[in-house]
């Protein structure tokens, strides 16, 4: 039985209401080992999202399948978290009953739960806001409440939706360095979709570019980063030459995507 | 021919509107009379230094502009002032109260000109008494000449003749007739002012004595506030046509509370149903779409028909009134879930009972929760023109019950008590959704 995640020959195609059809993916493959962290990038209309929900199993591919540890996805599962933009947590939770959700979904004795939720807490920093309602936080807590919650139910993959992205510069460079601490001490495997170049230079061990129309994958780099980066001042990491030689690099790609785009619709609307 | 009519009623109202105009503009002008005086007052007490008082974009800002605490006293106290003032109340001081109707005794003289040409004055005595009271006449002096002086009694707010000619020398018929009032020339069909009110000379050459009504208003038309709140103690104490108001008001709120729990557990369950399956959706769309724009009162006859006047009809009305509103209030409690709190849960393991359970029906409850308080205000409103129609104990009957004895003040009491009661049931709605539902809005 193979370990990790293989994305095998992914497409998705369905139709409109007027009669046309979208290709949102075409022949995607990817092979993921177990513990390693991958951020997607892509403008958008790429299909990051679209593939991220194939492999959470909310949506089904029209080609290709998803293998996990050996076994097809079929549909959502509790070996699969999600972390989401914001907004998906219980507001009418605690902090604490969001935490020990999954847990308590399995039937585990309060006892038990509660040793797991007291070490999370302690983990992403939020011991003294346990009996707080979560609207009550700020969205970077509220972002580290989504983190624990999900590790909470010991997942073998993570798979995030630009968790950071509705975060101010500071608190996203915080729960940078948070998410690449939880990577290494729990060893999971993560997809992080982000839309900040810098962000998935620093977060990702290994960083795929997808393009748009139908999409597929572009390039893929392994980087150094995000293991410099453990442990360490990610202002240091993005002073590393390699660094902005990288985002340069990526932005151009990114942006001459966009521009065709652009000239394409243009082209079609002339 | 139907656009005529509805053209000239628009013109009538329009007209009638136009004579509120200067009363509306003295009331305007009364609010900011005391916004005026209220900003000198606030001056000399100490001044705010809060974070708001600072701003200096004020016009426009909705956060400056909280309810004023003391314009809200000034203007219930006013409405009471008001009402004790137009009706004579004794809980204020008379001279707060508008000029009052004339009541005692007044005088005004006529002069009789005979067919020759004599002329003769003579005194008019008016007794003008309080209704319910029969006063004895005094004794006055005929006086000489040929008009003798006369005396009446008269009810005040009411009008009435003299044949003033009763104890005169000449009569009418001999060609009398009467020329001057208070020494004024007057004609037939005209009216004079005197001490005691109007006199007209009618077409009959009779007098007609209107005793002056003030601008106070007749009990039959709004009774003073003393008299509301006597009657409100009475009747809570001897009851009202042999129920008592306790019993009134327990029929009216039995009726909406087990109309209303009726109407959610049938309503919030199918509003459940269409916001999680697309058959029921489409099945129940066009009937909760038709029903809801109905009015509930639209209902009533046909809810009579068929179920008589009694509790049960009440009762199927009232969950006709709460169903349609407690449908959709679940239906969209249920579709305002965010997408990614169910794949959320989804991915950490729960099952659908368990997403039911935890994610969909407390996501809903605010919803719900408005929903309630639209019903229930519904409900109330609902009961009390069901009672109006046809009922045997009920707030609404009461209120119709007294109207019929023209017994103002039990219907002003009871339209109060309506009011009191239905912003009760919201404030405690709104109570219960703070406590169970904090976190609405937050999400």
């Amino acid at each position: 039985m193979s370990s990790g995640l293989q994305i095998d020959n992914i497409s998705m195609r369905f139709d409109l209401p007027n009669g046309g059809s979208v290709q949102a993916l075409k022949d995607v493959s990817l092979d993921l080992k177990a513990g390693e962290l991958m951020s997607v990038l892509g403008p958008s209309g790429c299909g990051k999202t679209t593939l991220l929900n194939i492999v959470a199993g909310f949506l089904a591919p029209t080609g290709g399948k998803i293998v996990l540890n050996g076994h097809d996805v079929q549909g959502p599962d509790a070996e699969r978290g999600m972390v989401f933009q914001q907004g998906a947590l219980f507001e009418w939770m605690s902090v604490r009953d969001n935490v020990r959700f999954g847990p308590d979904m399995k039937g585990m004795a309060k006892s038990e739960s509660s040793q797991i939720v007291d070490h999370l807490l302690d983990v992403v920093g939020l011991q003294d806001f346990k009996e707080k309602m979560v609207y009550e936080l700020s969205g970077g807590m509220q972002q580290r409440v989504a983190l624990a919650r999900c590790l909470a139910n010991e997942p073998d993959v993570i798979l995030m939706d630009e968790p950071l992205g509705a975060l101010d510069a500071l608190t996203r460079e915080k729960m940078q360095s948070l998410v690449l601490k939880l990577w290494k001490e729990t060893g999971k495997t993560i997809i992080l979709i982000t839309h900040s170049v810098e962000e998935a230079l620093l977060l990702g061990e290994r960083l795929l570019v997808m393009a748009p129309r139908p999409g597929r994958i572009h390039k893929e780099y392994r980087l150094p980063f995000a293991d410099l980066g453990v442990g360490q001042d990610l202002r240091e990491v993005k002073k590393h030459p390699e660094f902005g030689e990288r985002r340069e690099e990526i932005l151009g790609m990114i942006w001459d995507m966009e521009e065709e785009i652009m000239g394409r619709s243009e082209g079609a609307d002339a | 021919m139907i656009i005529q009519d509805l053209l000239s009623e628009v013109a009538a109202v329009f007209t009638s509107l136009a004579t509120a105009v200067p009363a509306l503009a003295l009331y305007v002008g009364i609010i900011l009379l005391f916004f005026v005086v209220w900003s000198f007052v606030r001056r000399m007490l100490t001044p705010k230094s809060d974070y708001t008082s600072l701003k200096t974009v004020t016009f426009g800002d909705e956060s400056t502009v909280v309810s004023n605490t003391a314009a809200s006293i000034i203007s219930v106290v006013f409405i009471f002032a008001l009402w004790g003032a137009f009706t004579g109340s004794k809980l204020m001081p008379g001279f707060l109260h508008v000029p009052g109707p004339f009541v005692g005794e007044g005088e005004f003289t006529y002069t009789l000109e005979a067919e020759d040409g004599s002329q003769d004055e003579a005194t008019v005595t008016v007794l003008v008494h309080e209704a319910g009271s029969a006063p004895d006449l005094p004794e006055i002096e005929e006086g000489d000449g040929a008009a003798k002086n006369d005396v009446i009694a008269v009810q005040s707010y009411r009008s009435k003749l003299l044949l003033w000619d009763g104890n005169d020398e000449i009569t009418r018929e001999e060609g009398a007739k009467i020329v001057a009032i208070d020494g004024g020339p007057i004609g037939r069909g005209v009216a004079a002012s005197t001490a005691v009110g109007r006199v007209a000379l009618t077409d009959k050459g009779t007098l007609n004595i209107q005793p002056d009504t003030g601008m106070q208003m007749e009990s039959i038309w709004l009774p003073s506030p003393e008299s509301v709140w006597e009657k409100l103690v009475t009747i809570s104490r001897d009851g009202y046509q042999n129920v008592t108001l306790a019993e009134h008001l327990s029929y009216s709120l039995f009726r909406v509370i087990v109309g209303f729990l009726l109407g959610a557990a049938v309503g919030i369950p199918l509003g459940y149903a269409m916001g999680l399956s697309d058959w029921f959706r489409g099945w129940f769309d066009p009937i909760v779409e038709f029903m809801r724009p109905v009015p509930p009162l639209a209902l009533i006859p046909l809810v009579i028909i068929w179920a008589g006047i009694g509790e049960q009809g009440k009762i199927i009305l009232l969950f006709l009134a709460a169903l349609w509103i407690m449908a959709i209030g679940a239906r969209s409690g249920v579709s305002g879930v965010k997408i990614s709190k169910i794949h959320a849960a989804y991915s950490l393991g729960a099952s659908k009972t368990q997403i039911m359970r935890h994610v969909i029906i407390p996501n809903s409850l605010p919803e719900i929760f408005t929903a309630a308080r639209v019903a229930m205000g519904v409900c109330w409103g609902t009961v009390v023109a069901a009672e109006l129609v046809a009922a045997e104990k009920g707030i609404g009957k009461m209120i119709v019950a007294a109207s019929k004895f023209q017994d103002t003040d039990i219907v002003i009491m009871g339209i109060v008590l309506i009011g009191i009661i239905g912003f009760g049931i919201d404030v405690l709605m709104r109570m219960m959704e703070k406590t169970l539902v904090p976190w609405k809005g937050k999400g």
